[in-house]
C-alpha cells in the first residue's frame, strides 16, 4: 500500500529528529493528513505501529489530525473545498490524486471562471506537526 | 513539546528509495526538441540489452513522452507498500502519464518540485545498475531537484549542431559546471552534415565529445517499436556510443 510508504517517512524524519534533539522518551507525535491525499487513516496507522517497533517512537502516541482540503483560484480568487468536488470525481482520476495530489490540476477546474491556474492552499498531504517528548 | 510547524516528512525516505541505484544519468538540453526523450529512452534499451538492470524516469512532466517511444500506453505500477514500477523491455519504467494518462498537466514550479517528491519517496527501484532520467529542457524544477535529491548523479548533454540549440546548451554546461557537477559529455544529435559546431564547445567547456547521431527522419515510423529502434541506423550508433562512455 502506498501509505505505508508515506508512513515510512513519518517515522524516518520522527526518528531523525529524535536523535538530532538528543530525546529520551517521546510521548506523541502530531501528524497532519491533508483530505487531498485520501489517505486511508487504518492503514496508515497500522503502517505506523509496525515501522515504528523496535525504536524509541514505539510507545508514543500518533496523533492524526485530518486537514481539510482548500484550493484557491489564482485568476478569480475564488476558494472551494476538495470534499465538494471529490464526489464528482470517479475512482481512477481519485486515485490518480491520491498518489500525486499535485494531479487534482489534471481533473478540478475553479467552479466559478472554469481555470485550471489554483493553488492548493491547505490540505495536500503528510505533515509532522510536532512531537511531545522528554530530553 | 518540539513543534515542527510542518516538515516534510518525503524528502527524509528519497536518499533510501535511491539507495541501490548504481548509476544515475540524467539526459538533459538546453532547448527542447534536440531528442532528450528518444536518446533516454534508446540508452535505457540499450543497457538493458546488455544485460544491465536498468530503470527509465520520465520527468518531463508537461511534455512526457518515453511511454510513446517505448510503445507502452497501457502499463501501470503495482502498489506494494509504495509503487513498483512497472516492467517493458526488462527496464523498469516510471511516468506521471500512469495517473495523468493523456490529459494535460498543467503545474507551476512549485507544484512540479511537490510532484517530484512525492514520487520519489513512493517508488520503490529497489537494485539497479542504472536510472536513466529523461529530463525537460533547461535549468527549471526538475534540473534543480535532480541536483537536489540524487547523489553521485551524471549529467549527459544533448544538442543539436543548430547555433540556437549550441548557445542554450552552452548556458546549461556553464550552470552545471559552476555547481562542480560530473558531466559525462555531450552528445551531438539529428546531424545533418559534417560539421565542428558541438565539438568545439565541448573543447571551449573542457567536457568530452561523446559523439553524433545522424538525423534519419525514418525514425518517426519506429516511434513504438524498440526493436526497430534498436536496429535503426541511430539505435546502432548510440549502442557504440555507449559501449565506449560505460565500458558495456
Amino acid at each position: 500500500m502506498h501509505e505505508w510508504s508515506l508512513a515510512e517517512s513519518v517515522i524516518e524524519t520522527a526518528l531523525s529528529i529524535v536523535a538530532k534533539e538528543q530525546v529520551k522518551k517521546v510521548f506523541s507525535v502530531k501528524i497532519k493528513l491533508g483530505e487531498l491525499q485520501q489517505i486511508d487513516v487504518e492503514v496508515f496507522e497500522l503502517a505506523l505501529k509496525e515501522l515504528s517497533k523496535g525504536t524509541l517512537l514505539e510507545n508514543a502516541k500518533m496523533e492524526i489530525l485530518s486537514e481539510e482540503a482548500v484550493l484557491k483560484c489564482r485568476v478569480c480568487g475564488y476558494e472551494w473545498s476538495f470534499k465538494s468536488f471529490l464526489e464528482k470525481l470517479d475512482e481512477e482520476d481519485s486515485e490518480s490524486i491520491h498518489f500525486v495530489p499535485e494531479l487534482v490540476h489534471v481533473f478540478a477546474k475553479c467552479p466559478k471562471c472554469g481555470s485550471k491556474d489554483f493553488e492548493i492552499i491547505k490540505g495536500r498531504g503528510v505533515y509532522i506537526e510536532g512531537m511531545e517528548v522528554e530530553k | 513539546m518540539i513543534r515542527e510547524h510542518g516538515v516534510d516528512p518525503r524528502v527524509s525516505v528519497i536518499g533510501k528509495r535511491l539507495g541501490k541505484i548504481k548509476n544515475i544519468i540524467a539526459v538533459v538540453s538546453g532547448k527542447g526538441g534536440v531528442g532528450k526523450s528518444l536518446i533516454s529512452t534508446i540508452s535505457a534499451l540499450i543497457l538493458s540489452k546488455n544485460g544491465y538492470k536498468t530503470g527509465l524516469l520520465d520527468l518531463d512532466f508537461h511534455g512526457p513522452s518515453c511511454h510513446i517511444i517505448l510503445g507502452e500506453e497501457d502499463l501501470y505500477p503495482i502498489e506494494e507498500k509504495g509503487i513498483i514500477p512497472p516492467e517493458t523491455n526488462r527496464i523498469k519504467f516510471m511516468s506521471i502519464v500512469f495517473y495523468a494518462r493523456d490529459e494535460p498537466i498543467p503545474l507551476r514550479g512549485h507544484e512540479i518540485s511537490n510532484a517530484i517528491i512525492e514520487l520519489l519517496a513512493i517508488t520503490r527501484w529497489g537494485d539497479l545498475d542504472f536510472l536513466v532520467i529523461d529530463m525537460p529542457p533547461g535549468m527549471g524544477d526538475q534540473t534543480l531537484d535532480v541536483i537536489r535529491f540524487f547523489r553521485d548523479r551524471k549529467f549527459l548533454v544533448v544538442t543539436t549542431p543548430s547555433i540556437l540549440a549550441i548557445q542554450t546548451a552552452r548556458r546549461l554546461v556553464k550552470f552545471l559546471k559552476q555547481l562542480n557537477i560530473d558531466i559525462l559529455g555531450i552528445l551531438e544529435n539529428m546531424r545533418i552534415k559534417d560539421n565542428d559546431n558541438v565539438n568545439a564547445l565541448s573543447s571551449e567547456m573542457n567536457i568530452k565529445y561523446l559523439g553524433y547521431l545522424p538525423f534519419k527522419p525514418e525514425i518517426e515510423s519506429y516511434i513504438g517499436y524498440p526493436n526497430k529502434i534498436l536496429e535503426s541506423e541511430i539505435g546502432t550508433q548510440l549502442t557504440k556510443i555507449l559501449a565506449r562512455v560505460f565500458s558495456l
